[in-house]
């Protein structure tokens, strides 16, 4: 965990008693909180509240796929989502990771079968996620 | 590895500005 924080961002330590100011700079209200930013200084992602081990790395992970995502890096926020599926199926990111990889495929390419065949995916996991429902417009 | 947290947030946001990398910031209330 140690090593994936420190070679994929620049890491900020934000304690209430050091720098009170801050929490009400960026809007947090709770902690722990995670706030994610892309390079230009935009927040991109916000775990808010404890997680366990993979949860909380996957998480991360969204969050850094959010990021190429935003910019419009389809293929590597594809791969970056993709990654999660496969190495963290059981935590909650899995089935956000799965609808936005649709997302990336759909927006590479413009071809609407990318989101039906995403929707068609979630009829065999993760059915009762918000992102099952979400996909669930797509058809499939 | 150790994480090399930084205190400076102004500092870290230029950094990332320069650097391309994307900004972590841990916000806590844990005792020291």
């Amino acid at each position: 965990m140690a090593a994936y924080i420190a070679e994929t961002f620049l890491p900020v330590e934000a304690h209430i008693k050091e720098h009170p100011a801050w929490f009400h700079r960026f809007d947090v209200f709770w902690t722990p909180t995670v706030l994610i930013f892309a390079p230009e200084g935009v927040e991109r992602y916000r775990i808010e509240g404890y997680l366990p081990r993979d949860e909380f790395r996957a998480q991360l992970e969204l969050g850094f796929a959010r990021v190429a995502l935003v910019k419009k890096k389809w293929a590597d926020a594809e791969k970056l989502y993709n990654d999660i599926l496969q190495r963290y199926p059981e935590t909650a990111a899995a089935p956000e990771a799965l609808y936005w990889a649709g997302v990336c495929r759909y927006s590479a390419s413009h071809d609407a079968s990318n989101l039906g065949e995403t929707a068609n995916s979630f009829k065999h996991a993760y059915q009762q996620s918000i992102w099952a429902k979400k996909a669930s417009v797509w058809g499939g | 590895m150790s994480i090399s947290w930084s205190k400076d947030v102004d500092a870290a946001l230029a950094q990332a500005k320069e650097s391309g990398r994307p900004l972590l910031i841990d916000f806590s209330a844990a005792p020291a």
